[in-house]
């Protein structure tokens, strides 16, 4: 027992770290895309982890079947969204940057 | 209690700040989806304070469709806001802090948050509700005894409210078909957002009733289930044009859901006065009466409100995505 509750805070805290790089990522990166790329993590990574390390604390196993619901439904989202984003940036002719340039 | 209040404290500074950011903006699209966000935290707020039944339709209505509603109002119209004439500010300014110093001022008077000696809990009315509903109703869920059959006249009221905003706007907007004339909101060419919905579709259905039947024993019922098929139709919508979701929802056949829904509940209350009881008085639907004519009753005006709101919110997001701009 004593190992799944290690487990599961090493998950939880790598997804805090996750959750914690993609703001730091969001505000630091140059360009959208950039940025986009920092706050997907967020939604998969983190939150993904976070609902890992959860699963492995839950009792009853309809709270567990109920995490399980939550995190496939984020694995099928997220992505989704970032991916829409990228694309419609892209069609609107929103510039990439490069080495050199200055953040927009 | 200390985790409460400090989750309390950032959801309600986050909500702020974002009020007021959305009041300094003047590009019109960042600020409606700046309003999502702000429904997205007040619908967790709404979770803390364990009202998810008011949650979920707070997250589908504000998040989803009032969004949804939003960005096509912004197609049709320009985008940035006008700028107001300095001279107005001041009686804007004083109109907003008087409004805003009464509510402070009304607010003194409520009972402290989870007071035990509030009305709410002193009223000889709470233990009918909370403990005799049990006996009488048995639905294990209270908010759905009270909502569906103590107050059953005051939710008809409800319906009858969302029914004339919806009957309103679609005065306003026209009819729901407009031939050609329309402005192409559909996403048809992106792949993956197309194949990940039609993934999704059931779900959210199969999602929106269980919110429906379950309303007895979980938070949930009508209001929930029904904007949470409209999400799901607007989803529809959006993805896959409105050509195609008028293949699959004839505007004629949601033009009639709309007020069957509450014929429907009117009906029940009709029926029960022609058996002999009263308005809504669900004890009549069944010989033996009791719990199993209540769950009847109940299961009854739930699948009206649910399809009263589903065909409301599903209409006025037809009429906003069939309109073009006139400019």
């Amino acid at each position: 027992m004593i190992l799944l509750e290690i487990l599961s805070a090493v998950l939880l805290a790598a997804g805090t770290l996750f959750i914690v790089s993609g703001a730091v990522g969001l505000l630091r990166f140059p360009d959208f895309y950039t940025r986009i790329h920092a706050t997907g993590i967020t939604d998969s990574a983190g939150a993904g982890l976070i609902l890992l390390g959860l699963l492995l604390r839950t009792t009853t196993w309809e709270a567990g079947v109920r995490l399980l619901i939550i995190l496939l439904f984020l694995v099928v989202t997220g992505p989704t969204a970032t991916h829409l984003l990228a694309h419609a940036a892209r069609r609107d002719g929103v510039p990439v940057w490069r080495k050199g340039h200055p953040r927009r | 209690m200390t985790t409460f209040t400090v989750i309390n404290f950032t959801l309600l500074t986050i909500l702020t700040v974002t009020a007021l950011v959305i009041a300094r903006l003047r590009a019109l699209y960042e600020a409606a989806m700046l309003t999502a966000l702000s429904s997205l935290v007040t619908a967790s707020l709404f979770v803390l304070m364990d009202a998810v039944d008011v949650a979920f339709t707070e997250a589908a209505v504000g998040v989803g469709i009032s969004t949804v509603l939003l960005l096509g109002v912004l197609a049709l119209t320009r985008s940035r806001e006008a700028v107001t004439p300095r001279h107005r500010h001041l009686p804007a300014i004083a109109v907003t802090a008087l409004t805003g110093g009464l509510l402070v001022y009304a607010a003194q008077d409520l009972p402290a948050f989870g007071s035990a000696d509030s009305p709410v809990q002193r009223h000889p009315v709470t233990e009918v509700y909370l403990h005799q509903s049990q006996k009488e109703i048995g639905v294990p869920n209270t908010v759905t005894a009270v909502l569906a059959s103590y107050r059953a006249l005051d939710t008809l009221g409800e319906l009858v409210v969302v029914f004339a905003a919806g009957t309103a706007v679609l005065l306003l907007l026209g009819p729901l078909t407009h031939g050609k004339r329309r402005q192409n909101l559909d996403l048809m060419e992106y792949k993956v957002l197309r194949v990940v919905s039609s993934l999704l579709m059931p779900f959210v259905l199969v999602f929106a009733l269980y919110v429906l039947f379950h309303g007895d024993f979980g938070p949930g019922g009508g209001f929930q289930a029904g904007v949470i098929f409209a999400t799901g139709f607007v989803l529809h919508g959006l993805v896959f044009g409105l050509d195609k979701s008028q293949r699959v929802l004839p505007p004629a056949a949601l033009g009639s859901l709309v007020p069957l829904g509450l014929g429907l509940f009117v009906g029940l209350g009709v029926v029960t006065m022609l058996l002999g009881g009263s308005f809504l008085d669900y004890g009549t639907l069944l010989p033996t009466g009791g719990p199993a004519a209540q769950h009847l009753g109940i299961l009854t005006v739930e699948v009206a409100i649910g399809i009263t709101v589903a065909a409301v919110m599903t209409s006025i997001f037809f009429a906003f995505a069939g309109r073009r701009p006139t400019r």
